[in-house]
């Protein structure tokens, strides 16, 4: 079954959003609420980590697209982090690395928000 | 390449088109692709391709109408393996679909027509068949190589 979750853990002012599994159009609108969630809580200071993310498609693209201009005009961003090749492959092929900040730590996307 | 095959009789898949059943349908490219010898990249692309094509008929042709039935049959002979998805709802004009523009989808907040991208760069060959009012069909296709 295609299992996903997501967990989020504030890092000195920074929420990093992890996410398992498989980000699917099935698993897509539970990102979508975590996004929703800390915007309404007003932090819009985000990295994700991506290191046990084994599989992502369209949808689960989608999700980033749908949130990140909110999201910058609150001064804050979504930083992505710990990509595995493959999944980096496909935002890759979709031209994504133009559009958001790929970092290959977590602690360097945070340190980033701290500069 | 231990179990590599000339030929395998086609495999069927019927599911109804709702997003809880792609996690099946990429099981089921996996388990075919890897019986004929495809390299795990190659069989990740295939199941994200497919994924794709699925996700558009969810999303598009069976819009209104989740218990819609999606079809896949797969077949593989003369080392190509040929993955065909038929459902019965809503027809569209692949054509129609723009090539993806990342500034625009920005500006959207949405992302469209990533999926058709995705499976024209993923597959060696993409077509699409549509009878308005019957079904659609999308035919994917790769080729085995040594490399793939």
């Amino acid at each position: 079954m295609a299992e996903f979750s997501t967990s989020v853990k504030d890092q000195s002012g920074v929420s990093v959003v992890y996410l398992t599994g498989y980000l699917d159009a099935h698993t897509a609108p539970m990102l979508e609420s975590n996004f929703s969630d800390l915007i309404s809580g007003g932090k819009f200071k985000i990295v994700v980590n991506f290191k046990d993310l084994v599989y992502i498609s369209s949808a689960g693209l989608g999700v980033f697209m749908a949130f990140i201009e909110k999201i910058r005009e609150n001064a804050g961003d979504i930083k992505l982090t710990t990509m595995n090749d493959k999944v980096y492959n496909i935002f890759d092929l979709l031209g994504f690395p133009l559009l958001y900040e790929i970092y290959k730590t977590e602690d360097d996307a945070i340190k980033k928000f701290q500069e | 390449m231990a179990n590599n095959k000339s030929k395998i009789k086609e495999k069927k898949l019927v599911v109804k088109g709702r997003t809880e059943n792609l996690a099946r349908i990429r099981m089921f490219i996996q388990e075919i692709a890897s019986s004929v010898g495809f390299k795990q990249e190659s069989i990740d692309n295939m199941m994200l391709a497919v994924d794709e094509a699925c996700t558009n008929i969810i999303k598009h042709a069976y819009k209104a109408y989740p218990d819609g039935e999606i079809l896949i049959k797969i077949k593989y002979e003369d080392k190509k393996l040929i993955i065909t998805i038929i459902d019965y709802g809503k027809s569209f004009a692949p054509d129609s679909i723009p090539e993806p523009d990342i500034q625009e989808y920005y500006k959207q907040h949405k992302v469209g027509g990533l999926g058709m991208y995705l499976m024209r760069t993923l597959m060696d060959d993409v077509e699409y068949i549509s009878i308005p009012g019957k079904y659609n069909q999308v035919l994917l296709s790769k080729s085995l190589t040594s490399q793939n």
